[in-house]
Parts: C-alpha cells; sequence; structure tokens
C-alpha cells in the first residue's frame, strides 16, 4: 500500500517535471521567436522633458473599467491628471459632496460606476478645437461632456432606447452631433418578452446635438434600425461630411453564446448612416415624440452645483419612413474600428478575426447607391454590394486588425490584436511598410489628431489589454502596459512603455498650447452664486432648521470659521457648506470630520462644497483641513459638539473665543 | 534778480512745462509703484500695484500670507493718500498748463519747488507706511523671529524669510519722475543753466565756416 502510494507518488512527480519542463522549453522558444522591438538609440533623449518644462501634447485616455478619464503628457508619460467622470472619486468628493450627487443620477437612480470607452474631442471644421472631452459610458448609456478650461466632468446626458452606448460619442466634424449606438439590441420599448424572442429586439442610433456656444446636449432624434450589435463609429469629414459609419456584430442575431453563434457569418454589417438625409426627414416631421424615461445632469461653475432634469419623451424616427438614409454594406466578420482618413474619402474597416484591412471609397460608395448596386436587404435596409463600395485591401497586414488612425502624410497605422503589433500601411496603394510589436495584445491606438483632418502625427501610443511581465510584478492584479512609438521618421521606433489607469480602450491626443491657454486658475469669489457661499469670514454661522442644521463655514489659511460649534444633536443632519475663500491658484481646502460615513471635500479656490453629516451619537468629533495647504495646515483644526437628540444645549458657535 | 524772476519765460521751457504738465495725466491711467514678491512656492510671483486711488494686483493672497507674521491687512480704506493723491496730480496738471500759459519765469520756479516738494512728502509718506506695516507685527502671529522687521525695502530688492521683495516705481511714478526733471529743465534753462546750448545756432555757424576755412 505505502509503496504504491510511493510510487505513484514518484511517476505524477516525474510526469510533472517532464510537463513544466517542456512548458519551460516551450516559454523559452516562444520569446526568442517573439520579435524584439526596435528601439531608438536616442530614444530617452526623445522622451525627456526636462524638469519644469511641458510636453508637446496633453494625451486623454479612457479609464474603461475605471470610469474615469487619465490625462497623461505626451511624449513624456507623466501622469497630469485622472478627471473623475463616471464613477465617484472619494479623493475629491465626486458623488459623495450634495453638489455632485445628481451628476451620477441616472433613470436607475444613483449609479456609482460605469466602464468608459471612447474619450473624444470637440471638433471645429474637422479639428480639435481643445473645447471639450465627450466620453461614452458603456454599461448604463450615457454621454458625458468635460470642460477643458477647468478638466472637470460638467455635463452627463443619459441615453433612452439603448442596450449599452459602445458606438460612441465620434462626433461630426464641426461637432454638430455626437453619436450612440446601442451595442445590445433589446426590446424598444423596455418590456418582459422570453429571451428566445430575440428577433423582436430592435437597435437605435441617437443623435445628440451638441449647442455650440454651451456645449450642453440634447437628444435631438434616434432612428430605429434593424436588432444587431453596433460596435464602433466614425462620422465623416470633408467630402464625407453627413454621414456616419458604424461598424456592427452579431448578423445572426444570436441571444446567447455570441462568441459562436455571432461568429456564424462571414460577414457583417458596416452601416452607412446619413445623418443630414436624417435630418431633413426629422424637419419634415416624420419623427414621432415617443415616451421614453431618461435624464440630464449639467453642472454649473456658478452655483458650483449639479442639476438633474429628468424627461420622459424623444424624437424617433422609424428607418422605413425615411429611405436612403442608411445603407449596409459587407464588411469581415466580427469588426471593430471604423475610421475615417483625414481626407474624408477612405472608410476603414477591421475585422478582429480577418487577415485583411478593408478600405471603403466614400465617392464610390455614392456611385454604387446611385447605379443601385444592391444585393439584398436586412429588415429594410439595403445592402450594398461590397466590390461596388470597395476601395483596395491591405493584404495579410497582421492577425486581427482593429483600429486605424492616421499621420496625415498618407499613412494609417492599424493595432492588430491577435499578432500583437502596429501595422503602418500607404492609403491608396495598401501596401504594408512597417511593423512593430507592442506589449501584448493591443486594442486601440491614438496618434495626436489621427481621428481629425488635421493629424499632428509624430507619436502612436499603444494601449495594450495584456501586461504580464512588463513591469516590476504587482501580484495577480496588473495594470494595462502602454507604449509610445515614433512615427515621424519613415521607420517605427519604440520609445517609452509605461503602465496606465484602468484599461484605456481609445484616446485623444491634442497640441498642449490650445488646451493650455484656456485653463481656469480659481472660481472667483465675487462670481459664486451657491445658496450657501460664504464671501468673508465675518458671514460664518450655524442655522438650524428643524432636524437639519446648516453650517455656512469659511476656509482660509489656516482656519475654519467657526470652527467650534455646540447645539448639535444626534439625529441631526447637519450640511457643512464649506466655501474656500482663498483666490489663489492650487491652495484647495479639505474638510472631514471623524466617523462620517462619507468622503472628504476638497475645495478649490472660491469654490463652496456641501458635506452631509449625521451624528450617531453623543460626544466631541474633531474635524480638519485634509489637504495641506500652508505651514500651519496641521493646525487648521476644530471641534463640534453632539448632545443626545432631546437635549436642550444651545446653538453656539465661533472661531478665535470660547463660546 | 527780481527783474529777471518777473521776466517771460521761454518758449522750449514753455513747451517742457507743457509737456510735464500732460505727463500727470498719465498718473491716472497707470499705477505708480509696484511691489512684488517672489518665492519658491510663487514661481510667476506675486505683485502689487499702487495707483494715486487704488491697489491692484495680488493684494489678498500677499495679506493671507503677511498674517502669518502678523502683518495688518493691506487695505484701501486706511489710506487717506488716495482721496488726496488723484487731487493732487489733476492740481499739477491745471496748474502746469497755467504756468506755461502765462510764462513767467517766477511761476515755473514756484511750480517746480512745489512739485518737488510734494515728492519728497510723498516719498517720506510711502517709507512711514512701510515702516508701519513691517514694525507694528501682532504680537500673537503664528510665525515669530527675533529682531525680524518686515519693512520691505522704498526702492530696489531685499529678502525676508524665503520671500524676495522689490520695490519700483511703475508707469505712472516713471510719468512723474519725467515730469519732474521736465519742469527741472525748464527752470533751469530760463535761468541760464544751459546756455551753450542756446547758442547752438552761432555755434552751428561758427563749426560750418570753421569747416569751409579748413
Amino acid at each position: 500500500m505505502f509503496t504504491s502510494l510511493k510510487k505513484k507518488l514518484l511517476v505524477s512527480i516525474f510526469v510533472g517535471l517532464v510537463v513544466s519542463g517542456s512548458l519551460v522549453l516551450l516559454q523559452k522558444n516562444s520569446l526568442a521567436e517573439a520579435p524584439k522591438a526596435a528601439i531608438a538609440s536616442n530614444a530617452a533623449e526623445k522622451v525627456y522633458v526636462a524638469p519644469g518644462k511641458y510636453d508637446e501634447f496633453y494625451a486623454f485616455l479612457s479609464g474603461g473599467f475605471s470610469g474615469q478619464v487619465s490625462v497623461y503628457g505626451m511624449p513624456s508619460g507623466r501622469l497630469l491628471k485622472v478627471i473623475p467622470v463616471f464613477a465617484v472619486n472619494p479623493e475629491n468628493s465626486y458623488g459623495f459632496s450634495e453638489e455632485s450627487k445628481p451628476m451620477l443620477e441616472t433613470s436607475h437612480g444613483f449609479v456609482p460606476w460605469d466602464d468608459s470607452h471612447h474619450p473624444w474631442l470637440s471638433q471645429t471644421a474637422g479639428q480639435d478645437d481643445g473645447r471639450w472631452l465627450f466620453i461614452n459610458a458603456n454599461n448604463t448609456p450615457r454621454i458625458a461632456r468635460i470642460d477643458l478650461t477647468t478638466f472637470k466632468t460638467v455635463e452627463i446626458l443619459e441615453i433612452p432606447n439603448s442596450g449599452g452606448n459602445h458606438g460612441s460619442p465620434f462626433g461630426t466634424m464641426n461637432t454638430d452631433y455626437l453619436v450612440a449606438s446601442t451595442r445590445f439590441a433589446v426590446p424598444i420599448p423596455q418590456k418582459d418578452v422570453p429571451l428566445k424572442d430575440v428577433k423582436e429586439f430592435k437597435g437605435s442610433i441617437s443623435f445628440i446635438k451638441v449647442d455650440k456656444k454651451s456645449g450642453e446636449m440634447s437628444v435631438a432624434f434616434q432612428v430605429m434600425v434593424p436588432g444587431i450589435d453596433y460596435d464602433l463609429a466614425h462620422c465623416g469629414k470633408g467630402p464625407s461630411d453627413g454621414w456616419c459609419f458604424f461598424t456592427s456584430y452579431n448578423s445572426e442575431k444570436a441571444h446567447t453564446l455570441i462568441e459562436v453563434n455571432a461568429s456564424k457569418n462571414d460577414k457583417d454589417f458596416l452601416a452607412a448612416v446619413n445623418w443630414k438625409a436624417l435630418e431633413a426627414c426629422v424637419a419634415g416631421g416624420k419623427a414621432k415624440d415617443v415616451k421614453a424615461n431618461f435624464v440630464h445632469n449639467v453642472y454649473s461653475d456658478e452655483v458650483h452645483s449639479a442639476k438633474t432634469t429628468r424627461l420622459n419623451t424623444v424624437k424617433t424616427l422609424d428607418l422605413l419612413s425615411c429611405p436612403g438614409s442608411v445603407y449596409y454594406i459587407p464588411i469581415a466578420k466580427s469588426p471593430h474600428g471604423s475610421d475615417v482618413d483625414p481626407t474624408g474619402e477612405y472608410i476603414i474597416g477591421g475585422g478582429k478575426l480577418a487577415s485583411q484591412i478593408t478600405a471603403y471609397s466614400f465617392a464610390k460608395l455614392q456611385e454604387a447607391i446611385k447605379a443601385k448596386k444592391v444585393v439584398g436587404e436586412f429588415e429594410g435596409v439595403p445592402i450594398l454590394d461590397y466590390a461596388s463600395v470597395m476601395a483596395g485591401e491591405v493584404k495579410k497586414p497582421c492577425l486581427g486588425p482593429l483600429h486605424t488612425e492616421f499621420d496625415g502624410k498618407g499613412f494609417g497605422y492599424t493595432s492588430c490584436f491577435v499578432s500583437s503589433e502596429v501595422v503602418k500601411w500607404k492609403l491608396g496603394t495598401w501596401e504594408v511598410v512597417g511593423h512593430m510589436p507592442t506589449y501584448y495584445s493591443l486594442g486601440h491606438l491614438m496618434i495626436p489628431g489621427g481621428n481629425t483632418m488635421k493629424p499632428w502625427g509624430k507619436y502612436v501610443f499603444a494601449m495594450n489589454k495584456i501586461t504580464k511581465d512588463r513591469y516590476l510584478p504587482t501580484g495577480p492584479e496588473l495594470n494595462q502596459s502602454a507604449q509610445l512609438i515614433d512615427i515621424s521618421g519613415d521607420k517605427m521606433e519604440m520609445l517609452l512603455d509605461f503602465p496606465t489607469i484602468g484599461e484605456p480602450h481609445y484616446a485623444q491626443g491634442i497640441a498642449a498650447d490650445l488646451v493650455k491657454k484656456n485653463q481656469k486658475r480659481i472660481y472667483k469669489l465675487e462670481d459664486n452664486k451657491h445658496k450657501y457661499a460664504v464671501k468673508n469670514e465675518e458671514e460664518g454661522k450655524v442655522v438650524r432648521e428643524g432636524k437639519s442644521v446648516h453650517v455656512y463655514m469659511a476656509s482660509i489659511r489656516s482656519h475654519f470659521t467657526p470652527d467650534n460649534i455646540e447645539g448639535l444633536k444626534v439625529g441631526d443632519d447637519v450640511f457643512f457648506h464649506v466655501t474656500n475663500l482663498e483666490q489663489d491658484w492650487d491652495i484647495p481646502h479639505g474638510f472631514s470630520i471623524l466617523g462620517a460615513n462619507t468622503a472628504e471635500l476638497l475645495i478649490m479656490p472660491g469654490e463652496t462644497m456641501t458635506y452631509k453629516w449625521s451624528p450617531k451619537a453623543a460626544g466631541v468629533y474633531p474635524f480638519y483641513c485634509t489637504d495641506f495647504c500652508s505651514a500651519l495646515h496641521q493646525e487648521m483644526q476644530g471641534y463640534l459638539r453632539v448632545s443626545a437628540a432631546g437635549s436642550k444645549t444651545p446653538i453656539k458657535f465661533g472661531t478665535g473665543k470660547d463660546l | 534778480m527780481f527783474q529777471s524772476l518777473m521776466s517771460r519765460a521761454s518758449t522750449p521751457s514753455r513747451v517742457m512745462i507743457t509737456v510735464a504738465s500732460l505727463l500727470f495725466l498719465i498718473t491716472f491711467i497707470a499705477p505708480l509703484w509696484e511691489i512684488s514678491l517672489s518665492a519658491p512656492q510663487y514661481p510667476e510671483g506675486l505683485s502689487m500695484q499702487i495707483w494715486a486711488s487704488k491697489f491692484t494686483g495680488d493684494v489678498s493672497t500677499i495679506n493671507i500670507l503677511n498674517h502669518y507674521i502678523g502683518m495688518a491687512p493691506i487695505t484701501a480704506d486706511k489710506f487717506p493718500e488716495f482721496q488726496i493723491f488723484p487731487k493732487v496730480f489733476g492740481a499739477f496738471l491745471v496748474l502746469g498748463l497755467l504756468v506755461a500759459g502765462i510764462g513767467r519765469k517766477a511761476l515755473s520756479a514756484l511750480y517746480a519747488l512745489l512739485v518737488v516738494c510734494f515728492s519728497f512728502m510723498a516719498l517720506y509718506d510711502f517709507y512711514q507706511w512701510e515702516y508701519n506695516f513691517g514694525h507694528n507685527l501682532n504680537p500673537d502671529a503664528a510665525i515669530k523671529m527675533d529682531d525680524m522687521v518686515y519693512q520691505p525695502p522704498l526702492i530696489g530688492e531685499k529678502v525676508f524669510l524665503n520671500i524676495s521683495a522689490s520695490s519700483w516705481p511703475d508707469i505712472g511714478g516713471i510719468a512723474f519722475v519725467l515730469a519732474i526733471v521736465l519742469i527741472l529743465i525748464a527752470v533751469v534753462w530760463d535761468f541760464g543753466g544751459f546756455s551753450r546750448f542756446k547758442n547752438l545756432k552761432n555755434f552751428r555757424k561758427r563749426r560750418e565756416s570753421h569747416v569751409a576755412s579748413i
């Protein structure tokens, strides 16, 4: 018994050794075979930004499952800021302060998280203008607008009748509209149906109007389209302005085991949508006001608060009532990127499972429509003949071409997920001119201005999905990796490698000067119209209104007014409205109370923020400034006295004296 | 002497006094003086401008910094000068134009005396304020250094702890100084201080004839 067990053990150890040995061999072999990136000999010099100097570009990276946007300096790769957008951020009270809570309100209630995918910079005449950054929420369909004078999320609009907002916000060349296409087909309007009745599900593509002056968004109209899964998009520019192009998958309309069931057809569809035609149909009264339930959250720098407006109708347009507005073009199955070159003539479609990149011609598309080169129909949408619209194919570029950006010098750069590389190819001749391996499994890439009519070129920024051994290990959970590649010469050269925040799905890059010159440094105290703001220390006070107590508090180096408060009671809701009286750049003050079930306040100069506290037990509670504001920051503190629920302790407050 | 005092002022001197009076206009549209501070935390510096009638610049920020050393806050209501100075400069403007118009040497001299006296008084006043702000510190101040005074320089630069302060005339102040210089030149001109230049024409002629003879 014992010996046989011993034998078995020996055998299994031996087998184990052989297996692991061969694995090591395999790994060694694969490592030896992996192509090595050409690292420029002067790479360090090219990414070195001397202390006190600025980067040439701002790079805005989506946070993916972090829900936020991170801002990096390019080429240095220095992290400048993380902008909270769709997820709470205790660090600066986003989603915790009374003023910011409405930003994360939805028709489903307060949602503290989302999956932010595609940042898109506002454009004027097909060029980045540095005014706003828009980004989609993939999970609970929304679009956010970030004001680039304050780097703050100032608006979030919920998209009704959508089952996940992936193909978004990709705007038009003058930021007339942003688009939002549903990733999941769902019953529209929502209702209780068996999941096998997926054929009844519908898709929607929404056009979001952007006010030219304020940037404020509104759902202009939605067009109801066949219920397939819309993926990515880009709108036309120059000659193709007036059209937007959406990739889609699951033309099989599968509802389970999508990875298999949606990969049966050899081709999926690229949807070409003529938004000017749709606009005309809407203007012609063909749209219907349909009941919907969605919210619009707007933040105002004047009152330093966000407000939620609930909306209940949306204009929808049935595709069939507006013929000639939507066409399907066959595309290699399970496509991803839909990217328009700087001239506006070519639309590039990648296929994650394909071994080719297809370029469609806008001019040929127009001819094909005129000549009625229709090969079929999909739920009322005409399918155009592939060959009549196709301009060229980049043959065998790599495996899994995913997303393409342009350098403005006649080249396209496509990310390849499966073969983990950037491939450079020439527009027009469709020949591959270079490969650059990335580490590992490249998702999206970004060239500054690479989706506009005037790319700055210079760099490709590769955002990878898998990190493995790139950096010092940090346990099972690793940050995503990214690489910066120089594309100023004929050959791509690897420059820099650094980890990113969350999971960037896309990024935007813009010349720093366009954004830098508009930066706001402080909020002017005299413009502060917050209901509970104090303009000087003398206005500090405590007012009881039944069970609610409002503290009008001033903070200035290095004390709060009032900093001693008595007369608070168990069962009260105490609102601390703290105004930072400083008017000097980069002098924030913080605020927090021992035991409070919320996050600190971080208040910028001239701003007012509110901290809600409901004391649960009598006692003395300290509070203090949580931002190292000055040499006497540590001394910036105070006491709150909480008495029992029925006690008669009167409200008293002050600073610098006994109460 | 008396006769020469009452005699008419020359045209160049009257022109100079006219220009000088007009320079006083600038004191209404530009600051007189600038005090600027630089510290490691303020890479772009802080500055306050002193006008005839007000302060501008980073006064509130400077006050916040000053409160640590117990310096009284700098506020406009403490300075009666802001009521007086615009009137004085206005008076100088009108008086100057009158003096130039009437054109008597004696009046020019009197005018010069007035302006120069005022400028010394103003500088002394400025020094007094700086002395008061720099010495009368709140005994409860957070930062106390033995024997440390925080009087900014009247003119020039000085270092206090982590802050280097400099004090220089601004555009209005420079215009004021220029006006004084012009007025003084005008007076000296009339009282024969530049007799060599007055004979410039003759000098040129003589030189030309000299050159010709060579």
